[in-house]
C-alpha cells in the first residue's frame, strides 16, 4: 500500500528549496537581460557588439577546448594504465588521483602561482641551470591558465575513465586477444569504442567546468586573460553593471546546458551496448 | 588477467602522477620554509607559518565561518536530501520521472551563475542576512551530491526488508529509522563528508554571497594572495590538505574509495 501523497511529501522540501532558491533566482537573472528601452535583445547586442567581450568569450571557449582535449588524452591513457594494475599499487594510484580532486581549487591554483611565478620554482631552476639569462614571465598568459586547468581536471578524467574501463567485461578483452588481436588492436577496436560514451561524459564535465571556472583564471590569468567567470565578477562587483553581468551569466548557462544535452545525446547514440 | 601494458604507457602514466602530486609536495615544502617568501625546496625548517595563520584574525574568523557553513549546509542538505532520495526509490511509480532531474539542476547551472543569481535575489532583493544566503547557497550546492550518494546506497537496499517490518506491525516512521536508515548509514556518512569538503572548498558560489564582515576561508585566501605572497598561504593550504586526508580516510572506511570511480 503506497500512499500517493507520501512520495510527494518526502520529495517536497528539497524540490521546493531548488525551485525557490535556484530556479527562481536564475530565471530572474535571465529575465533582466531581455527587454528594456533599447529593445528585447539590447543586452546581447551590446555583448556581441563589443570586441573586448567577444574576445573574452572566444578566449574562454578556446581555453576550455584545449583544456578538455589535453585532459581527455592524458586522463584516459593514465586511466587505462591504472585499470590494468592490480592490488596495492592500484589503490595507491587511485589515492594519488582522488587526493588532488578533493583538494580545493584555490590551493591547487596557488601551487601553480608558486611554480610559474617570476621568482617561482621553474624560473629559479631554469636560471640555476643557465638555460635562461633572465626570468621568463609565464604567469598571466593563456598558457599558465591552461596548465593549471589541466592540473585541475586530469584527476576527474582519470577517475571517470577508470570507472568506465572497469565496466568493460574482461571476457571481451580475452575474446579479442584469444582471437589473435594484438594489444593495440584490442585497444582500438574493443576498449576504445566501449569506453567512448564514458569519455564523452568526462569531457563534458571538463569542458563545462573550465568554461565556467573563476578561481584559476583569476589567479593565473588576472586582468590580462579575462575569462567569462572573471568577467562576470568584474561586471557585477566592480562596475555594478548587473544587466551586463546577467548577460554573461545567461551565455554561460546556455552554453553549459547546450553542451550537456548535445553530448549526452551523442553519447547515447554511440553506446554500442544500447544497440 | 593481465594484458601487458606497453612500457611507454607506464612511463607516461608515471609522469602524469608526478605532475599530479608534485605541486602539492611543493606547497608542503614552501609552508615549512624558514624564509619570508615562497620557495622550494624549503630553506631551513619552521612551523612559524602555521602559528602565523592563527595570528591573522581574518583567517581565524573565516576558518570558523567555513567550517560552520560546511557543517550546517551539509546537514540541512541531507535533511531534505535523504527523504527526497528515499521517495525517488520507494515511490518511483507514483512520482513523475522529471522529479529526479530537479536534483541534477544545481549541476547544470554553473556555480558562479547560481551564486550571482542568489546574491541578487536573496541578499540584494529580499534582504536576507549574509550568513543565511551563504547557508542556502552551500546547502543547494551540495544537494546533488547528497541525493546521488544516498541514492546509490538505496539502490543496493532490499526494500522487501522494509515491507517485512511494516507487515509485522512496525509503524512506517519507526521502520525508516530502525530498518532503512541503518542500512544506508555508510552512504549517508560518505555523502556528508563529500558534501562537507565541497562546501569547505567552494569559491564560485561564495564569491558573491560573502559580504562585509563575513567571508569564507577560500575567498579570504584569494584576497590574501593578491596582497601578500608569503608562506602563510602555503600553511593554510596544508591545513586544508589535512582535512582532505581525513575526508579520504572516512570515505575509504565507509564506501571505499573505489566508489569515486563509479
Amino acid at each position: 500500500m503506497t500512499r500517493r501523497w507520501l512520495g510527494w511529501a518526502l520529495a517536497a522540501p528539497a524540490t521546493i528549496a531548488v525551485a525557490i532558491f535556484l530556479v527562481a533566482p536564475v530565471l530572474a537573472t535571465f529575465a533582466t537581460t531581455f527587454g528594456g528601452p533599447k529593445g528585447a535583445f539590447a543586452a546581447y547586442a551590446a555583448f556581441f557588439g563589443s570586441g573586448f567581450r567577444r574576445t573574452v568569450l572566444y578566449r574562454t571557449t578556446e581555453v576550455a577546448l584545449i583544456t578538455t582535449a589535453i585532459s581527455v588524452f592524458v586522463g584516459f591513457i593514465t586511466a587505462y594504465v591504472v585499470s590494468r594494475v592490480r592490488g596495492k599499487a592500484k589503490s595507491i594510484l587511485i589515492i594519488a588521483a582522488v587526493f588532488p580532486l578533493l583538494t580545493g581549487v584555490v590551493v591547487r591554483s596557488f601551487a601553480w602561482l608558486v611554480i610559474l611565478g617570476k621568482n617561482g620554482i621553474l624560473n629559479t631552476a631554469l636560471l640555476d641551470l643557465g638555460l635562461v639569462s633572465e626570468p621568463l614571465s609565464m604567469l598571466y598568459t593563456e598558457g599558465s591558465v591552461i596548465v593549471a586547468m589541466v592540473y585541475l581536471f586530469v584527476p576527474l578524467m582519470i577517475l571517470t575513465s577508470v570507472g568506465v574501463l572497469e565496466g568493460i567485461p574482461d571476457d571481451l578483452i580475452q575474446a579479442s586477444t584469444s582471437l589473435g588481436a594484438s594489444p593495440a588492436a584490442t585497444f582500438r577496436q574493443v576498449v576504445f569504442p566501449l569506453a567512448m560514451p564514458g569519455i564523452i561524459v568526462g569531457a563534458v564535465l571538463v569542458f563545462t567546468g573550465s568554461f565556467t571556472s573563476y578561481a584559476t583564471p583569476q589567479l593565473l590569468g588576472g586582468e590580462r586573460q579575462m575569462m567569462m567567470g572573471t568577467f562576470l565578477y568584474q561586471r557585477a562587483m566592480v562596475t555594478f553593471d548587473w544587466v551586463g553581468a546577467s548577460t554573461v551569466a545567461v551565455i554561460m548557462t546556455v552554453v553549459t546546458i547546450a553542451i550537456v544535452l548535445l553530448m549526452s545525446r551523442i553519447a547515447r547514440r554511440l553506446n554500442p551496448a544500447a544497440v | 588477467m593481465a594484458t601487458r601494458i606497453h612500457p611507454l604507457l607506464v612511463a607516461f602514466a608515471a609522469l602524469v602522477f608526478f605532475f599530479l602530486v608534485g605541486p602539492l609536495v611543493i606547497i608542503v615544502g614552501a609552508a615549512l620554509s624558514d624564509t619570508s617568501f615562497l620557495t622550494f625546496p624549503p630553506q631551513g625548517l619552521t612551523l612559524h607559518w602555521f602559528s602565523n595563520i592563527f595570528e591573522i584574525s581574518a583567517f581565524r574568523e573565516t576558518m570558523t565561518t567555513s567550517f560552520l557553513l560546511a557543517f550546517l549546509g551539509t546537514s540541512l542538505s541531507l535533511l531534505v536530501g535523504i527523504p527526497a532520495a528515499y521517495a525517488l526509490h520507494r515511490h518511483r511509480v507514483t512520482l513523475p520521472t522529471w522529479l529526479s532531474t530537479v536534483f541534477v539542476l544545481p549541476v547544470l547551472i554553473p556555480e558562479i551563475v547560481f551564486g550571482f543569481s542568489l546574491m541578487k535575489s536573496a541578499t540584494a532583493a529580499a534582504g536576507l542576512p549574509i550568513f543565511a544566503s551563504l547557508l542556502i547557497g552551500h546547502a543547494l550546492l551540495v544537494l546533488p551530491y547528497c541525493v546521488r550518494v544516498v541514492s546509490a546506497s538505496l539502490a543496493a537496499f532490499d526494500f522487501s526488508v522494509e515491507e517485512a517490518a511494516v507487515s509485522l506491525g512496525s509503524p512506517p516512521l519507526k521502520t525508516f529509522f530502525t530498518v532503512v536508515l541503518p542500512n544506508i548509514r555508510a552512504g549517508a556518512i560518505a555523502a556528508f563528508i563529500l558534501a562537507f569538503i565541497t562546501s569547505l572548498n567552494d569559491v564560485s558560489v561564495s564569491l558573491f554571497l560573502t559580504g562585509p564582515g563575513i567571508s569564507t576561508l577560500p575567498i579570504q585566501l584569494l584576497a590574501h594572495m593578491e596582497q601578500f605572497f608569503d608562506p602563510t598561504i602555503a600553511a593554510v593550504s596544508v591545513l586544508l590538505m589535512a582535512v582532505t586526508v581525513a575526508v579520504m580516510a572516512v570515505v575509504e572506511a565507509t564506501l571505499g574509495l573505489s566508489f569515486l570511480t563509479k
